[in-house]
């Protein structure tokens, strides 16, 4: 029976473990998983597993352009100075646990993209040549290897699909919930969602899951007003729905004041690493001024992090910022200079090839700054390029470590206890010290995470969400063994489930007729106009592009309290179709994922990222106070959050990093 | 920059198992005007919400009749340029128009195999359920890079 569009049909599954998304994290754990599988069936445990998506895996995600580099792959470095530079470009507090993990997994993800046919540059002489055979990639930095990546995402799902069988796939379906088990409000039993194609919802019930559904973008107003509103620097698509159905589960959230505002090509948001890193180009004031030399000494006043051999992003971002805000503006790309000097040295031929390489940068993962490009007649060998920060967005994987306080490895020396004097504000419910268990586990038993979802880790890009998801895989593998005789029940009647999921679709059909255009209606909020209230807010009051990225703890009194009127809106927003219910609870999420950014920078009494925020009132790094982990968790009951500390620990020497 | 559909070449995807933009389109944009109600265009394809498109070209590329362009987002892009790819097995053609009339191409490889061809777990080992609970994936049986021991200080 086919449903109706305000009485879908609803499609109950039992499985054992279900994966929420269908991008790197997820192809990664679709892949590790299927071996895993087979080894437990040998031991007797026949395990069920499905993967769902909103959209379509070949092209879903954030790497659905392309891209044009890997970002991670360590290739002879140690896992240590990875965890090292995680650390450094994230402002000292990350969970070096959880990042040398990543650094000793990650390269046979790549080995495994090249492998199922991923063309990565090499070096003059190692054409042809695998990594894995010792073949020297070209690096575009010290972690970084450039890749023809147009099709990356599409080879990197074809081996997920095959691996898993597309039986086990579901395409084109929103998870909107997760649903807590009726026994123990610690542990997920279920989740619901709905197909965005037909008249459907889908119920689950699971022992584990692996939520990997990505970043957020859209919660800060763009700089676009128009049509270019599509064109932000993260995919308009990941909209927090890890976070937000993560803490409404009762998961710890860690960092999620962390937050990333790239500097890129201007309007098209194009990448600048090649640009930097490859080209040698360096980025100016108006006059020509390197400011990155010139406002060096604004470096001192964030010790140890400014004397680092290489500043981290923020801080780069902040010394841009001085040059903006003191009118020194445009701020350029001197691609005509770095492309200049490297011409003088090379024959037409190369010259031609370096040309199609700067292009190509465009071409594999941001088309739409190749258009600024043509549209305004600019070769960069002839014109310099405008640079601008962007508005913020919230990501764990690359330049960014906001996520969900997940279980690590245990053989690296983390803590295991909690010792620092505000130890007994964390609730009692939550474990002590960094593994519980399971690895990719959120305090909240059963659910995992990886990629975007790991807060606290950050730059682990493609190649480490892949990895990452697999590690995940693994683990509920075992998760699932150990508790192969649990039954998980769900908390709320399907019914009510349904209900509430098909909610703005109610608010449509019961109050359409009420006006002449059905826009415009006092019992109901487009999804649209909330997704601009809420942007506005974040915008104008927790540090957006309008105020040059400052707030103040009255700003965010007043957010506040928007937020709530907002959040009580939201249950009011209207479907008049299924893309319109796709979006409702799209900006659900966002709305709570702001909400949990916004308590966070709240809490966190200083500047910890100088040039992505500023507390006017704390304008400083307090070293003191400050160098820890800022939680959090959500009581969905009482729509509350609890915000507290824990500990900062090194598990590698982060003196190496200073000069 | 958002897309749009060429009347004179959208057929719809009448003969194929899927309407191949609205199936790709991550952001649910594609939409099929199967009655012409929304566009006057009955069964030609539209970009429903343009300011929400992310010009990630994943509906021009997998375009069967190529009936899908860009036009640069109006509120900051100058008129008059177009980026345009064909995508192959093996390649990717550009084509670049600039403002003023200029033309770039460019051809770049995008996979080293056949679509298609992966078969994921050939020549790999099986899992050994033994090392479930150790760190190390199936492929390697064990961590890849052990790395020196001596930088890890809580040890
Ligand atoms: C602009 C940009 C440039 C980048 N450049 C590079 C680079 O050059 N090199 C590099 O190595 N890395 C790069 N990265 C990083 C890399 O893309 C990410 O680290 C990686 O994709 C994160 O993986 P993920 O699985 O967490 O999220 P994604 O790959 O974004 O996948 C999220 C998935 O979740 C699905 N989803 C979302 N919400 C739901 C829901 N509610 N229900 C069901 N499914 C849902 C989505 O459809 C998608 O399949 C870049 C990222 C961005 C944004
Ligand atoms: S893929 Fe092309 S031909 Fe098919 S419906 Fe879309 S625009 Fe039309
Ligand atoms: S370019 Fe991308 S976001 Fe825009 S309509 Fe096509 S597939 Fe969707």
């Amino acid at each position: 029976m086919a449903g109706e569009f305000g009485n879908p049909e609803v499609v109950e599954e039992e499985v054992d473990i279900l994966i929420i998304g269908g991008g790197m994290g997820a192809c990664g754990a679709a892949y590790e998983i299927g071996p895993w599988l087979d080894a437990a069936k040998a031991q007797g445990v026949d395990l069920k597993v499905k993967l769902v998506d909103k959209a379509a895996m070949d092209r879903s995600g954030a790497v659905a352009q392309g891209l044009s580099a890997i970002n991670t792959y360590l290739g002879e470095q140690d896992p240590a100075d990875y965890a090292r530079m995680v650390s450094n470009d994230l402002m000292g507090i990350t969970r070096d646990d959880l990042a040398y993990d990543l650094g000793r997994h990650v390269d046979d993800s790549v080995h495994l993209f090249e492998e199922w046919g991923l063309p990565i540059w090499k070096q003059p002489g190692d054409e042809g040549k695998p990594l894995v055979k010792g073949g020297k990639p070209v690096r575009s930095g010290k972690w970084q290897i450039m890749i023809h990546g147009e099709s990356y995402k599409w080879i990197v799902a074809e081996a997920a699909k095959k691996a898993l069988g597309t039986e086990r796939i579901q395409e084109h379906v929103f998870i909107a919930r997760l649903v807590n088990d009726k026994y123990d409000d610690n542990r997920i039993a279920g989740a619901v969602g709905f197909s965005v194609r037909e008249n459907k919802v889908f119920v689950y019930t699971f022992k584990a899951c692996l939520l990997v559904a990505g970043g957020c973008a859209n919660i800060f107003r763009p700089r676009s007003v128009g049509e270019g509103t599509g064109r932000a620097w993260y995919p308009v698509w990941n909209a927090g729905s890890t976070y937000a159905m993560a803490v409404e589960a009762g998961a710890e959230l860690t960092m999620m004041e962390n937050r990333f505002v790239p500097v890129r090509f201007k309007d098209g948001y194009g990448p600048v690493g090649a640009w930097f890193l490859l080209f040698k180009a360096k980025a100016t004031n108006a006059f020509g001024e390197v400011y990155l030399e010139t406002n060096k000494a604004l470096l001192d006043d964030f010790p140890p992090y400014g004397q680092a051999k290489v500043p981290a992003s923020c801080l780069r971002a902040h010394l841009m910022m001085k040059e903006m805000r003191e009118g020194r503006g445009p701020i350029y790309m001197d691609t005509v200079t770095a492309l200049g000097k490297l011409a003088e040295t090379m024959t037409p031929k190369e010259i031609k090839h370096l040309e199609a390489e700067a292009w190509e940068d465009f071409l594999d993962m941001c088309i739409g700054q190749a258009g600024v490009w043509a549209g305004e007649n600019i070769e960069p060998e002839k014109k310099n390029s405008e640079l601008i920060p962007t508005e913020p967005y919230l990501l764990g994987s690359h330049s960014g470590c906001c996520g969900i306080w997940t279980s690590g490895p245990e053989d690296l020396g983390a803590p295991t206890s909690e010792d620092h004097p505000d130890k007994d504000k964390i609730p009692s419910h939550l474990p002590q010290g960094w593994h519980w268990g399971y690895r990719g586990m959120t305090t909240v038993r059963g659910l995992f995470t990886a990629a975007d979802g790991v807060g606290a880790s950050g730059h682990k890009f493609s190649s480490g969400s892949h990895a990452e998801g697999r590690i995940a895989a693994k683990a509920m593998v075992k998760f699932c063994m150990d508790n192969k005789d649990h039954k998980p029940e769900l908390d709320t009647p399907v019914e009510r489930l349904v209900e509430q999921i098909y909610r703005p679709v109610r608010n449509y059909v019961d109050h359409q007729d009420y006006t002449t255009a059905i826009d415009v209606n006092p019992n109901y909020i487009t999804p649209k106009m909330l997704q601009l209230r809420l942007q506005k807010i974040m915008d104008e009051y927790v540090a957006g592009v309008s105020t040059m990225y400052q707030t103040n703890a009255h700003m965010m009194d007043v957010a506040e309290q928007k937020l709530e009127l907002l959040k009580e809106d939201a249950l009011k927003m209207r479907a008049k179709d299924l893309h319109e219910l796709l979006r409702a609870w799209e900006n659900y999420h966002r709305t709570l994922t702001a909400e949990a950014h916004m308590k966070h920078i709240q809490f966190r009494e200083e500047t910890r990222y100088p040039g992505f925020y500023y507390r006017m009132d704390y304008n400083f790094i307090d070293e003191e106070n400050w160098k820890c982990f800022v939680n959090s968790v959500y009581d969905k009951e009482t729509k509350t959050w609890t915000c507290f500390k824990r500990a900062h620990v090194d598990l590698v020497d982060k003196s190496k990093l200073f000069k | 920059m958002p897309t749009f559909v060429r009347t004179d070449k959208c057929d719809g995807c009448k003969s194929q198992d899927k309407t191949a933009c609205v199936y790709i389109c991550p952001h649910d944009l594609m939409k099929l005007d199967k009655d012409g109600s929304n566009t006057g265009w009955a069964m030609k394809a539209y970009n429903q919400e343009p300011e929400q498109c992310w010009e990630c070209y994943a509906c021009v590329k997998i375009c069967p009749q190529q009936a899908i362009e860009v036009r640069h987002y109006a509120d900051f892009v100058p008129m008059g340029a177009s980026v345009q790819p064909l995508r192959g097995a093996d390649s990717i053609m550009w084509t670049i128009r600039f403002r003023n009339g200029k033309m770039k191409r460019f051809k770049f490889p995008i996979r080293t195999t056949p679509e298609g061809s992966i078969d994921p777990y050939d020549g790999k080992p099986a899992a050994d359920i033994a090392k479930i609970g150790e760190p190390g994936y199936f492929t390697l049986g064990g961590v890849q890079k052990a790395g020196d021991p001596s930088e890890l200080i809580r040890k």
